[in-house]
């Protein structure tokens, strides 16, 4: 059940970080479906909606997506899927349908920074910074580590527009369901990134296999190396979806798929 | 609080409360199409037309949508018995509490996708779950219509 005293809807985001601050239990509104699921006392609700942070513009170098943009606004960007392969358009199309897609909010899944998004590990995949309204400019990775130390509000999270190639490769149970896991791979020059996500902790970067395969020609022999240093060097962990071992198994398979594709497209 | 929103083409002025749902909303009013099945974002029963996007009356805070237009199924009768029709020959339509949702989403598809491929038309209506029946009669049912076979 949630229950809110007050609403208010301001007209910039100043505005909006003053009622944020005025309050212990002001809460941000961005699509609102996950406040839904919870149980939550709200003294003064703050509706993101009237601040035109529902974009996706492109410039020379990056793409920057507002925090109020919906994984539909995601999943239908010609823009988007421009870029990395269209990975970010793909790491959405399974969540839930097409109705919770146009209201589910990219600031809110990024802020919340929650253990089964499928676009935070597409995201961390690639260069990709947020902007907070009080703390400013942050490496996703930095922030997904660290989290906010203070109330504050995502703004529009940035991505460079660096060439990369991009692949993203989730397993469920059902269509619908939240992944079991999910894995993205990038590559740029003889870089490779790599993020694992729905562990079902957080995603994180696979740091290990990243440095292995560093200006590696890939064939079966290095996939096979890299796939045995993923699985020891990520912590997974059971719940209801599946337990850890299987975790450990899928991510060899996730990341076969994702890194051969990736250099298929470079091919 | 007032909310004004225009529903079906019609203006409305509503009184809410700050915690109500657009879906509590517009049943109270009278828009008893609008069904609530999980409350949670996951079924698809409440299913409304937000702008012309469908999106999830259960989840929309009433407030969310003052100065929005709205279209349920009562604002579109004509072609909602169309698709009905479509649905019961398929036997796909048994308690019917599905129906209304399942039928602003076809609305969409049509209005999204050109033509769709099976594949498309199931993704598509992923977000729609029917207990009673299945969505092979489904995909049929809509397969049907779009081709307007009747
Ligand atoms: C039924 C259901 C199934 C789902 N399945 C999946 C899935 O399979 N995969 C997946 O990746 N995701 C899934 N999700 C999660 C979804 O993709 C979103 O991540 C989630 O709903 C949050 O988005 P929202 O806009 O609804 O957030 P809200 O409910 O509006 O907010 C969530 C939290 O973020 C805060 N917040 C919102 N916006 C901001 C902002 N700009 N700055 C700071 N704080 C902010 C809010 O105060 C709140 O604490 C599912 C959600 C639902 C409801
Ligand atoms: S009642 Fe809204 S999605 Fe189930
Ligand atoms: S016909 Fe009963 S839920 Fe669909």
């Amino acid at each position: 059940m949630i229950s809110i005293k007050e609403y208010v809807a301001p007209k910039t985001l100043d505005e909006a970080l003053k009622v944020l601050e005025s309050s212990k239990k002001a809460t941000i509104i961005g699509g609102g479906a996950f406040l839904k699921l919870g149980s939550i006392n709200i003294s003064k609700a703050i509706d993101l909606s009237k601040l035109n942070l529902d974009f996706i513009k492109e410039y020379d170098n990056k793409i920057e997506i507002g925090a109020m943009a919906t994984f539909g606004d995601i999943e239908r960007s010609k823009v988007l899927k421009k870029y990395f392969n269209n990975a970010l358009g793909l790491s959405v199309k399974d969540i839930v349908g097409v109705q919770l897609r146009n209201m589910v909010t990219v600031g809110a899944t990024v802020y919340s920074r929650y253990g089964f998004s499928d676009i935070l590990t597409c995201l961390l995949s690639l260069d990709t910074k947020v902007s907070l309204k009080k703390q400013g400019e942050i490496s996703l990775e930095k922030f997904l580590i660290e989290g906010s130390n203070k109330k504050d509000i995502l703004e529009k999270i940035i991505i460079s527009k660096d060439g990369r190639k991009a692949s993203f490769k989730s397993m469920r149970n059902s269509k619908g369901d939240y992944a079991i896991l999910n894995l993205s791979v990038s590559k740029k020059d003889d870089t490779y990134l790599i993020a694992v996500g729905a562990r079902p902790n957080r995603a994180t970067l696979a740091y290990e296999t990243i440095k292995y395969l560093k200006g590696k020609h890939i064939d079966e022999t290095v996939i096979k190396k890299a796939c045995e240093i993923i699985e020891d060097e990520i912590t997974f962990g059971s719940n209801i979806r599946a337990n850890k071992e299987y975790r450990k198994g899928l991510s060899k398979v996730l990341l076969k798929r994702a890194l051969t594709e990736v250099v298929n497209y470079e091919n | 609080m007032k909310i004004n929103l225009k529903i079906n083409g019609e203006k409305k002025v509503f009184d809410v409360s700050a915690d109500e749902y657009l879906a509590d909303t517009l049943r109270k009013n009278g828009y008893l199409s609008v069904r609530k099945g999980c409350d949670t974002g996951s079924c698809g029963a409440c299913t409304v037309h937000f702008d012309g996007k469908a999106i999830l009356s259960c989840v929309m805070l009433s407030l969310r949508a003052d100065g929005h237009e709205i279209t349920t199924i009562e604002g579109v009768t004509k072609k909602a018995e169309k698709i009905g029709k479509y649905l019961v020959d398929e036997g796909v339509d048994q308690c019917g509490y599905c129906s209304p949702g399942t039928i602003m989403s076809i609305l969409y598809l049509e209005k999204c996708i050109e033509n769709p491929t099976d594949e498309e038309i199931l993704h598509f209506m992923n977000g729609n779950l029917c207990r009673c029946t299945g969505y092979v009669g489904q995909l049929r049912a809509i397969k049907k219509y779009l081709e307007g076979k009747k």
